[in-house]
Parts: C-alpha cells; sequence; structure tokens
C-alpha cells in the first residue's frame, strides 16, 4: 500500500476498475432486459413477470448450445462460443415466447381481460417456464465462457501505465456494452424508421385507431415477440458470461428489471435505459466498500479502519426496491414520464 | 347427463368437500393416520392462507404477489414471542441494538417529518445520510456482539418467553403492518405496482431473515419452538393418556396373552400420541379457520361487503358515489395480510421449527395462488377447497413422480443415464405442473371449482 500521499489517479482507476465497469456491463445487461418489458408492456399491455425466467429460458439454450459446439471442437478462438450460438438461441426463444402467446396470451387480448388478469397469467407462464430450466439444466451455477477472459488483465495495464492499481476490461464486459449499444441502437431505428416499426408505435399509442387505419394486429404482436426475444436471450447470455448462471439468480433479476422500467417511466423505452444505469450504479456504488478509494484520497491520519461500506452485498436486491419505493413517493410516473411508445 | 350437472350444480359444496374428504380417508385407510393427519393440517394452515389471499383478490382485485413474505413475518413472530430470551446477548448487546434501531426510527421519522414540512430536499438527504451511517455504525457494533455469544445454540436475542398463542395475534399484526406501508406506497397507484412491490418486498423480508444472524438466527435455523399442544412423551407417561388407549384398543388387547398385552398396549401408546398431538392441532386450526369464514361470511353479507362489491366490480361508479377507493383497497389489502400472517405463524408452530431456507415463491407464494384460482376466486369455501386439493396434488405429487421414475427404471438396465436424470430433476416438474393447472383452470374454468354466487349490489 501507498504512501500517506493523495493519489486522484490511482484512487480513479480502482474505482473504474471496480464500479464503473461493472456497473457499465451490469446497467446494459438491464438496459436490454429493461427494453423487453417495456416493449410487451407497451404493445400487449401487461407487466411481463417471466421476463427473468425468460431470460434463464434464452440462456439455457445458449448453454446447451455452446456445450455441444465446444464438444465438436467448432469453435474461433478468442471468442466466446456463445456468441457464435446467440441467433440460434433467439429463434429457440422466439418459438418458446411465440407459442407461448399463442397458447397463454391470445386468449386474453381476445377477451380484453384485465391487464391485472393477463399479469396473473405471465407469472403462470413464469413458473412452468422456470420450472422447465430448472428441469433441463438443473438449479446448480453453470459457466459457459471460453475464449481470452480479458481484453486486456490488470498486469498489462499496470505495464502499459506505470499505476499502482490497474484496471483490467473482461471481454464479458466489453462485448456486453457493445453488443447492448448496437442493440438498443437497433431497436430504436426500427421503431422510428420502419413501417412495422411505426405500426408498432401506433398499435401502442391507441389500439382502435391503428386497427382502423388497417394495420394487422397479429404481425405487431409477433413482431413484438421476436423483438422481445431476442433482447431477452442476448440480455440473458452477457449476463451469464458476466456472472455466470444459476435459474435462480435470473428469477430475481426480475426485481432490478421492475424498478428499472418504473424509475424510468413506465412504457418509455428511454427511461428503461436510463432507469437501468441509474439501478445498476447505485447498487454497485452502494454496495462497494470504499476503504481502498478512501486511503488514497485521505491523509495517513484519517484512513478507515473499517471496510466503508454503505449497504451490505448480499442486500444488492434491496437497493432496486428501495429506489422503487422512493420513485413511487416522489414520482410515480418515473424520469421520463412515459406512458406509451412514441415520443414525448 | 343434464341430470348429474343438475345435482352438482345445486350441491357443489357438499360434494366436492365429500369427495375430499373421502380422497383424506383413502390415504388414511392406505398409507398411516398420521401421515393423512399431517396432511390434513397442513391442508387448513393452506386453506387459512388462501382465505387471506382470497380476501384481497376475491374482495377487491389486489394481486399480492408476496406472500412468502407475509408468512415469514408471521413465522419470525413465533420465535420473538415464545422463544426463551438469551440473557447474556441481551447484556452483551441488547440495549445496543435498542439505541440502533430506536436511533433508525428516529431518523425515518424526522426524515418524513421535515418532508411534510416542505424543507430543502438535500437538507433532509443529508440528515437522512448522516442518520443512516449512525445507525449502522451502532447497529453492526451490537449484531456483532449479539451474535459472538454462543454462536452454535444461540448467537440471537431471544424472545419474549410468552405462550405461543400469542405469538399468532403478534404474526397478524406484523404482516398487517408490512401490508400497510406497501399498500400505503402503491395503492392508488397503477394495480400492477401492488404486484411488483409486494414481489420485492417478499424478498427482501427473506433476505433480512437470512442475513441477519443476530434476529432470529438467520440460516441456522431456531428448532425446539414451545407448542400449544402436549409434548408426545408426555402423553406416553401420562395414566389417563394410557387408561384412554387401552380402553380404545381393548378388543383387540383381550385377544392377546397377558405376557404380550403390556409391550403391544406401550406400541399403541406411542403410535397414539403421535396421532393425539396432531388431533390436538387439527383442532385448534379448524376452530381458527371456521372463526374466520364465519367472520369473513358475514363482512361480505353486511353492507361494507356490498360496498367492497360495488367497488371491485366498478371502479368508477363507486367511486362516483363517494367512496374512498384507495382507503378501502387499503384496508382490505391489511386485513388479508394479517389473516396470511396468521397463518405462517401458524406453520411454523406447527412445524415446531424455523427454517429461512425452506420459504421458497413456489411453495408460499404460487402454491397459494393456485389454491385461489382452483377453489373458485370470490368464494371463501372455494380457497378451503382449493386449497384441501391443491396441497394433496402436491403432496402425493412427489411419491408420484418418484414412482413413474420408478417404473421408467424398471424397464431401462441399472444406470441408465436417463433413469438417473429423471430422479435427479423429476421435483422440478412440479413448477410445470402447477403452473400448467395455474393456466388452465384460468383459462376454461376462471370461476374456478366453486364460483363466487351472484349476489345482488
Amino acid at each position: 500500500m501507498s504512501s500517506d500521499s493523495i493519489d486522484i489517479i490511482n484512487a480513479f482507476a480502482l474505482l473504474t476498475n471496480f464500479v464503473i465497469l461493472p456497473a457499465l456491463s451490469y446497467g446494459s445487461q438491464l438496459a436490454l432486459g429493461a427494453l423487453a418489458v417495456t416493449l410487451v408492456y407497451s404493445v400487449l399491455r401487461f407487466s411481463n413477470f417471466a421476463q427473468g425466467d425468460s431470460m434463464a429460458f434464452g440462456t439455457m439454450i445458449v448453454i446447451l448450445l455452446t456445450g455441444f459446439m465446444i464438444n465438436q471442437g467448432w469453435t474461433i478462438s478468442g471468442i466466446p462460443t456463445a456468441l457464435l450460438v446467440i441467433p440460434v438461441a433467439i429463434i429457440g426463444t422466439a418459438i418458446y415466447l411465440l407459442s407461448m402467446d399463442r397458447l397463454v396470451y391470445k386468449f386474453y387480448r381476445r377477451v380484453k381481460a384485465k391487464s391485472i388478469t393477463i399479469v396473473m397469467a405471465s407469472i403462470g407462464v413464469m413458473f412452468v417456464t422456470g420450472g422447465l430450466v430448472r428441469f433441463i439444466l438443473g438449479p446448480r451455477p453453470q459457466i459457459f465462457a471460453d475464449g481470452e477472459r480479458f481484453i486486456f488483465s490488470v498486469r498489462e495495464f499496470k505495464a502499459f501505465t506505470g499505476l499502482e492499481q490497474g484496471i483490467a476490461l473482461k471481454t464479458s464486459q466489453f462485448l456486453t456494452v457493445t453488443i447492448a449499444i448496437l442493440l438498443v441502437a437497433f431497436v430504436f431505428y426500427f421503431l422510428q424508421k420502419t413501417k412495422t416499426g411505426k405500426a408498432m408505435r401506433a398499435y401502442s399509442d391507441n389500439k382502435e385507431l391503428a386497427l382502423l387505419s388497417g394495420i394487422d394486429p397479429d404481425k405487431v404482436v409477433t413482431v413484438t415477440w421476436l423483438l422481445v426475444a431476442s433482447l431477452t436471450t442476448i440480455a440473458g447470455a452477457l449476463y451469464g458470461l458476466d456472472k455466470g448462471f444459476t435459474p435462480q439468480q435470473y428469477h430475481l433479476l426480475l426485481l432490478p428489471i421492475f424498478a428499472s422500467v418504473i424509475v424510468g417511466g413506465i412504457g418509455s423505452p428511454l427511461g428503461a435505459i436510463a432507469g437501468a444505469f441509474l439501478i445498476a450504479f447505485s447498487e454497485v456504488l452502494l454496495t462497494y466498500a470504499y476503504k481502498k478509494f478512501l486511503i488514497y484520497l485521505l491523509p495517513l491520519s484519517m484512513h478507515p479502519t473499517s471496510l466503508v461500506q454503505l449497504i451490505g452485498t448480499e442486500y444488492k436486491y434491496a437497493i432496486s426496491f428501495m429506489i422503487l419505493v422512493i420513485v413511487l413517493l416522489i414520482r410515480p410516473t418515473g424520469i421520463f414520464k412515459g406512458k406509451v411508445l412514441v415520443d414525448e | 347427463m343434464s341430470n348429474f350437472d343438475n345435482i352438482w350444480q345445486s350441491h357443489k359444496t357438499t360434494i366436492s368437500f365429500t369427495i375430499m374428504a373421502l380422497l383424506l380417508l383413502f390415504v388414511g385407510f392406505n398409507q398411516s393416520w398420521a401421515l393423512v393427519l399431517g396432511i390434513f393440517n397442513l391442508c387448513l394452515i393452506s386453506a387459512i392462507m388462501a382465505l387471506g389471499v382470497n380476501i384481497q383478490w376475491g374482495y377487491a382485485g389486489l394481486f399480492n404477489v408476496g406472500i412468502m413474505g407475509f408468512a415469514a413475518l408471521g413465522g419470525v413472530s413465533v420465535i420473538l414471542i415464545s422463544q426463551q430470551p438469551v440473557a447474556e446477548a441481551i447484556e452483551v448487546g441488547g440495549f445496543k441494538m435498542l439505541f440502533a434501531l430506536l436511533l433508525g426510527a428516529i431518523t425515518i421519522v424526522t426524515g418524513v417529518l421535515l418532508n411534510r414540512k416542505g424543507y430543502n430536499k438535500w437538507l433532509i438527504a443529508l440528515v437522512v445520510i448522516i442518520g443512516y451511517l449512525a445507525t449502522r455504525y451502532y447497529f453492526s457494533n451490537a449484531a456483532d456482539l449479539i451474535e459472538k455469544v454462543n454462536p452454535a445454540k444461540t448467537g440471537y436475542l431471544g424472545g419474549l418467553g410468552m405462550h405461543v398463542m400469542f405469538s399468532w395475534i403478534v404474526g397478524g399484526l406484523a404482516a398487517a403492518g408490512a401490508a400497510w406501508s406497501i399498500g400505503k406506497i402503491t395503492l392508488g397507484l397503477r394495480a400492477d405496482y401492488l404486484a411488483i412491490a409486494t414481489l420485492g418486498i417478499a424478498e427482501i423480508t427473506l433476505y433480512v431473515i437470512k442475513n441477519e444472524d443476530w434476529f432470529v438466527r438467520g440460516v441456522k435455523n431456531v428448532a425446539g419452538l414451545s407448542r400449544p399442544v402436549p409434548y408426545e412423551v408426555n402423553l406416553q407417561n401420562s395414566v389417563w393418556f394410557q387408561d384412554m388407549v387401552s380402553w380404545f384398543h381393548s378388543s383387540s388387547l383381550e385377544l392377546l396373552p397377558l405376557a404380550d398385552q403390556t409391550a403391544q398396549l406401550s406400541q399403541y401408546v406411542r403410535a397414539s400420541s403421535v396421532i393425539f398431538v396432531k388431533l390436538c392441532y387439527s383442532g385448534l386450526f379448524i376452530t381458527i379457520l371456521v372463526v374466520m369464514i364465519v367472520l369473513a361470511n358475514l363482512a361480505l353479507d353486511s353492507p361494507w361487503g356490498r360496498k367492497v362489491r360495488a367497488i371491485r366490480d366498478n371502479e368508477v361508479a363507486a367511486s362516483a358515489m363517494g367512496k374512498d377507493i384507495t382507503r378501502q383497497h387499503l384496508q382490505i389489502f391489511v386485513i388479508g395480510s394479517a389473516i396470511v400472517g396468521v397463518a405462517g405463524a401458524l406453520l411454523v408452530t406447527y412445524n415446531g421449527i424455523f427454517i429461512p431456507t425452506s420459504y421458497q415463491p413456489l411453495r408460499f407464494t404460487f402454491l397459494i395462488w393456485v389454491m385461489v384460482i382452483v377453489g373458485g376466486s370470490g368464494n371463501n369455501l372455494g380457497s378451503v377447497i382449493g386449497a384441501f386439493i391443491i396441497w394433496f396434488l402436491w403432496i402425493q405429487s412427489g411419491p408420484m413422480g418418484l414412482w413413474f421414475v420408478e417404473m421408467i427404471g424398471n424397464f431401462t438396465e441399472e444406470g441408465n443415464i436417463i433413469t438417473e436424470f429423471l430422479e435427479d430433476r423429476v421435483h422440478f416438474l412440479r413448477y410445470i405442473l402447477m403452473g400448467s393447472v395455474l393456466l388452465t383452470v384460468m383459462r376454461f374454468t376462471p370461476g374456478g371449482i366453486l364460483p363466487e354466487k351472484n349476489k345482488e349490489l
């Protein structure tokens, strides 16, 4: 550990390594999940409680295919095999979600059921999906990341910059952020510029009017589920590459995802993304132990002896809930006052 | 055919309860009476839980996805009320903990008051943060001290050492308090906010219970909880019980030679003591369930019940007639959650052990939901029959699944991969089974087995 001098650069490097990079990638994963919930909410008009378990389902396909590919030796060195199989996994997830739509949700759309009834149906789907995943993969943790673990490691970074505190960029973090940006850009482009995207927004804005102007509701619903399947699978796979996979962990992701959606303003895609990063950063910032960081910044006499951790790591799910409660108390409409898919 | 239909329509309640009773009797004659009483008692507790949820969903359309949390709060109350206090731990850290909790409470109250007075938001945030840090400092200090006291056996503050039945009421109150705070925040907003908030609070309650060892020992469990009914050993040694058993079995005992009679009698006494204890529990639970159902049905037939149904069926109209919907919803949410809390306390009392890891959403939230929907939402007796049927299926589906796997195993050779895989995973099929039951009932018979009777408003 260094002397009693104040060392801002190393403190910042420390924060980047342990807070900013993890929070950025976690935020991106949440954002994709939150975007999927928003799409379902806007077009199909219910809060999809099955989102977390659908992510587990998509990731399950990725895990199975990755295992198969590695067994066959069909890998490209340096690239996680999971990345290669994502397109196939998306198709699998899409088929699953679409058949759930036909079997379950379609009926409630037809009879114009209350949204809360569909929410309950989605909980049924949640348990069926969770059961399938646990039945096929088992409840134990799975690790399916292969290829290069780091873009650059702590050692390489230290050698390059000469700093005492290193920064490592994990491949999974880099991939997460890059893919998330590309995917979000694609979704926004799709909603804003393409004919189908515009139809979706119109349908979300005013269903009756959209039907009158000749928009095919079945097509809108199908396209929505296709988008949701892509977001869900990719979010799940990236989260799994980053943090490993257990069905229970994915199930619990529902809480931060919902918090993101509500904090951002339910129904607003931009809000969902903003909310996701807010939740991710709060979670990481509040559970990070600031001891080392303060040692860099404070003179020797003021060095802390405890961990200086605001909230224990075990309560990270409580953080998203607390943020949710505060937002509901102060501004129930969320940051972006969203209700529909159309821009303000 | 239509004849059968008519009989079913007019005597649904009687028929379904009779069939359920026959099923239980069938298990009793074929397997064992202790087993069937165990199932029966858990059916009763589930029925009370389902009743609480039915009041929320059937009376007011409130969607509570955090049943597990309210049940766990009830369970915690049993420990906090009925366990003996740990004198040493209280001496070491009791007052410090009290001080820390008081500090926390003062922080929250100050924050709320300042907010009401309209002070600067940053000032309020500063006050809350400082209060939080101070609370956390004293809190972790006290928690450490308490957890160090004989961690293998206690390591927590213990309870108040009161009678366990008192904890049932407290369990209800604790759940009601939690429900009130959630309801206050989310009711009046969108309907699914309540669902999300209850889901969150349930998970967090469980995290707190599992992680705060000083509170109820965390995942180390609390065993040997006190009972409202006699212990088996005491029964076996008491004369009146031995007399009763020998009278009950007198005909079969007389056939035996005198030498064998004592041995046979003590065997009977041992078996009967288990059954007797379970019967005592059944009596208690039935009393509570019946009282609750009678009260709930009386309430539903009263002017209050008419108001509740009017609000549920048409919020806008009821609101136009001057009914305060949010207030009404809050009231119902609190009442329903309190009943769930009581049931949670009953369950822990019955088990005699508090195991935080046993609280799974599938078992505590979802299963209860299936009971309510299958039984018939809005109908209190429906929840009871739903609870009986679903709990019975739930318990029997385990052995049935294993039996099925064994059947397959008979046709394959030893160590077959598929069979081993199935044996390992077969219990996850319950998730799929129960999910499918819920979805099917919702889709095809939304009213459930005993649909709500149409009452005139």
